[in-house]
């Protein structure tokens, strides 16, 4: 782990009381660890059996459902989201105000309203008005509209941040608005958004825990079934935490890898795209490379 | 439009309720916030990977799931509480994370020139800290903290799950009781709007007061 600036080069003195505070630190966090295991031990949460039933292949056979229909319906929400998003920004971005204005309320309503009560809204509301939903779309159509909401927001931010020379140089070779979008802008617009993207998923897995409200037999609701049929719903429901933990975890960091690289790429690209007569000058200049863009 | 003015003193009581959760759970947020950013960014390595612990566990778990677990998993290790006071605790604890990592980003935003300023006039870490780096940083954490308050507003629907007598309770089970889901809906939709709006207002005043000449 890199030292915060706050913390770099210590004195003497600074390093003698930081080695003292790590030390008392250690013994503090060893205490809270060594207590919370007093405590399960002392309420008999820590007997193995209460444990293995967990391992057991049919119960984890049961879990795995369970994940695989969280992943499943996080994912085809995902790609469902990136079209409205898409969509919306679009929308957002066109010339026409009645488009624009339709757009901007649609993103708003869905961006402020609690998805729990999208979920419960799409099951139990829209059958009446003719529209039948299994738990399931009704789930999916949910976290679609929401955060359809609001990657049409990233979305939007992502293609006002690409250079606008890209749109002049589409309009002087003479494509239309609709062939620059589609062939210019937003294949550059998604490649620079997939980090995004990808730490919306992990919201997404995060947000399919919802789905419990009206039965649906996610990662959460199967892990309460278990832990109500073993009589160890502590032990159930600490699983289904680390299950979510390791899966949203390697996301996460996936993405940030993703931003990462992305971040570099830009930074050694910038000078291509958005050249003014300065930059040019700082371009042929060796070593000035990433200078170029002040 | 009955059924929204049948119900009225259910709306006015959820909405209370939903207000009251998202204050107090907020306040803790703030609290926990400060003392896991402190943590992250202090000169001292176990408190540096305790506080970077729990930002990534708390981050990657949803917060139903959090609300469980304490809720349903941790009275068989005693620890009881209200759903009220259980959803406002776990609240609390998950806003907290998101918290910590905005106020850490603060503290980036400060000039090294201003820490190592204050190391040189031999002020010490807590002393630097808490006298020169934030309250700078504070007033950078502004906005999104503002944007973390209305994400919590929209989290406190989860304490409906637990049965805490908040909105989206008081909607869920209109909903689900009479046949006029829309108009309970939109009727719920504009309730969260109200609530969610004066925070955005508030956030850009305390941002203007906060604002100084560098």
């Amino acid at each position: 782990m890199v030292a915060p600036a706050l913390a770099d080069a210590l004195g003497p003195r600074a390093r003698r009381r930081a080695i003292a505070a790590s030390v008392l630190a250690t013994l503090a966090i060893a205490y809270v660890v060594f207590a919370a295991l007093r405590r399960f031990s002392a309420a008999g949460q820590l007997e193995p059996e209460l444990w293995t039933t967990l391992a057991e292949p049919e119960v984890m056979r049961f879990l795995a459902t369970g994940l695989l229909n969280t992943l499943k319906t996080a994912a085809i929400a995902l790609v469902l989201a990136c079209l409205i998003g898409t969509t919306l920004a679009l929308g957002r971005l066109s010339p026409s105000l009645a488009v624009r204005t339709a757009s901007r309320a649609f993103v708003e309503f869905f961006r402020g309203f609690p998805l729990i009560l999208l979920i419960v809204f799409g099951f139990f509301t829209l059958p009446r008005l003719g529209i039948e939903l299994s738990r399931f779309w009704a789930v999916v159509v949910a976290l679609t509209v929401y955060n359809g909401a609001v990657l049409g927001e990233i979305f939007r931010a992502g293609i006002l941040s690409l250079d606008r020379g890209q749109t002049e140089a589409a309009d002087a070779i003479g494509l239309r608005r609709g062939q620059a979008m589609r062939l210019v802008i937003l294949p550059q617009a998604f490649r620079r958004m997939t980090p995004t993207i990808v730490s919306q998923f992990v919201t997404l897995l995060k947000d399919t825990s919802l789905a419990f409200v009206i039965g649906y037999e996610e990662l959460l609701r199967t892990g309460q079934i278990a832990g109500e049929f073993f009589q160890n719903s502590l032990q159930s429901l600490i699983a289904v935490s680390l299950i979510y933990l390791v899966v949203n975890f390697t996301l996460s960091r996936i993405a940030r890898r993703l931003e990462v690289r992305q971040r570099r790429r830009y930074s050694a690209g910038t000078i291509d795209v958005a050249a003014g007569p300065e930059d040019l000058v700082a371009v042929g200049l060796p070593g000035q490379g990433k200078s170029g863009k002040i | 439009m009955e059924v929204l003015l049948d119900n009225l003193d259910s709306f006015a009581i959820g909405i209370r309720n939903t207000v009251a959760l998202s204050l107090a759970s907020f306040a803790g947020a703030l609290a926990i916030g400060m003392i896991i950013a402190t943590f992250r960014v202090s000169p001292v390595p176990p408190l540096r990977a305790a506080g970077a612990t729990y930002v990534e566990t708390i981050r990657n778990i949803p917060p139903l799931v959090l609300i469980f677990v304490f809720f349903f998993g941790f009275p068989t290790i005693g620890i009881i509480y209200s759903p009220f006071v259980s959803a406002i605790i776990v609240l609390a604890v998950y806003t907290a994370a998101f918290v910590g990592e905005a106020i850490r980003a603060g503290v980036n935003t400060v000039a090294r020139g201003q820490a190592e300023a204050a190391r040189a006039l031999g002020l010490t870490f807590p002393q630097t800290l808490g006298l020169v780096v934030m309250p700078q940083a504070l007033r950078s954490v502004v906005p999104p903290l503002g944007n973390l308050f209305i994400a919590l507003v929209k989290n406190t629907s989860l304490a409906s799950t637990i049965s805490v007598f908040e909105l989206t309770f008081v909607s869920k089970r209109l909903i689900t009781d009479t046949a006029q889901g829309l108009l309970i809906f939109f009727g719920t939709a504009i309730a969260y709007l109200l609530l969610t709006l004066p925070a955005g207002w508030a956030v850009g005043r305390i941002e203007k007061k906060a604002a100084f000449q560098r």
